[in-house]
């Protein structure tokens, strides 16, 4: 068909990225993190249950500041990917849908996430735990 | 599927440049993209001054002053040149809107008009709407019933009409639909915004019989429930409207039928 040889028109190249397409990108992206945190949390849940030994190799892992790093990069990725799930489930409930809605709440769940994170990892630090 | 790279005979290559004429007052760059139409040559973006002092408000003026002064290949649609024939439809500083409503003075440095996104090109501006149409087609467009015709006429309460506001406004430019990621992605199967709010349409119309048929067939994980609310259709829509809220509006429809 003579269709195969016609270009396809630029898109992702050329369109203006809005913050509702930048959160829904985001929201994927941190549901990647959520999976790869998972095998994390496994590892050191089947660590944790057998022994002292195993579990001495996630600490070594865990313990340094890359591997604060990456809970806190896991925490955040929780707290957006929570709050943009619940914009996601009154969205499907046929609310909030106009232009300056979804902006206003796109904008809440980022700082929302990002206010929640601090928040627990001053609670961690606070409390005695985390990277040491 | 996903491809985020365009083809290789698709990468826009940089084009001839048309200087401002001598003593323009108010010059102004456009940069448009171009496709000859012959199959093998690369597209590629022209550029062209002109002069703002000697030309219409709106993005349209600038291109029939092209056109009419410059380059007469360039090729575009238009018609009714405000805003209802859906005709100029075209992604403008990054985002697609109607070239005839949209005011160059509201954009800032190079005025970049490219076709609508993830369209086969037939030639600069216009592109092949085929698939579209066919989509429209698809969700049955008109009235159906299946009662006896009344004497005189199927009656509708104002309340009753007052549903299909918002919706009956739509002059399928497409916009919405090349707007949106996975109508790019998968354009094939996913119906598209444009086309899932006519299909709304007449879901809302209280004179239509046929809403349980309608929906059986619109529930696909293809044809509906590929809109993932990116919202690119609503914040585009030249003339205001919600397909992102109607799409929902569908999904809500089919989750009381399932209760």
């Amino acid at each position: 068909m003579a269709d195969l040889e016609r270009p396809l028109s630029p898109h992702l190249q050329i369109y203006r990225w809005h913050l509702t397409m930048a959160l829904s990108i985001l929201h994927r992206a941190t549901g990647l993190v959520l999976a790869a945190g998972l095998l994390l949390l496994t590892w050191w849940l089947t660590a944790l249950a057998r022994g002292p030994e195993a579990f001495a190799i996630v600490r070594t892992a865990i313990d340094n500041p890359l591997g604060g790093l990456v809970l806190f990069a896991f925490t955040l990725a929780v707290f957006y990917h929570m709050a943009n799930g619940v914009r996601h489930l009154v969205w499907d409930l046929g609310i909030g849908l106009g232009k300056e809605e979804a902006y206003r709440s796109g904008l809440f769940v980022l700082s929302f996430a990002g206010v929640a994170t601090l928040l627990l990892w001053i609670a961690i630090l606070a409390f005695g735990g985390g990277p040491r | 599927m996903v491809q985020l790279a365009l083809p290789a005979n698709s990468r826009v290559q940089p084009g001839r440049r048309h200087p401002a004429p001598a003593g323009a007052a108010r010059p102004r760059e456009f940069a448009v993209y171009r496709w000859s139409g012959v199959p093998g040559e690369p597209p590629r973006l022209d550029t062209f001054t002109i002069d703002l002092a000697d030309c219409g408000p709106m993005v349209l003026d600038a291109l029939i002053k092209i056109k009419a002064e410059v380059d007469s290949t360039l090729t575009f649609r238009r018609s009714c040149r405000e805003g209802i024939c859906g005709s100029c439809a075209m992604n403008i500083d990054g985002n697609n809107t109607l070239a005839c409503t949209k005011a160059i003075e509201d954009i800032s440095g190079t005025v970049k008009i490219y076709p609508l996104p993830h369209m086969q090109v037939i030639k600069d501006l216009v592109v092949d709407f085929s698939t579209f149409w066919a989509q429209y087609e698809s969700i049955e467009p008109w009235l159906k019933t299946y009662t006896p015709a009344p004497a005189k006429e199927r009656r509708q309460s104002p309340a009753e009409r007052e549903r299909l506001d918002g919706l009956y406004e739509c002059i399928l430019c497409a916009c919405c639909s090349t707007s949106c990621p996975s109508y790019w992605w998968n354009g094939d199967r996913y119906l598209g915004p444009a086309a899932l709010l006519q299909a709304y349409r007449w879901l809302a119309d209280s004179r239509d019989e046929a809403t349980a048929e309608r929906l059986e067939e619109l529930e696909d994980p293809f044809k509906l429930y590929r809109c993932h609310t990116i919202m690119n259709c609503t914040n585009t829509c030249p003339k205001g409207l919600n397909p992102a809220k109607a799409i929902a509006e569908i999904k809500k429809l089919i989750v009381e039928k399932h209760l």
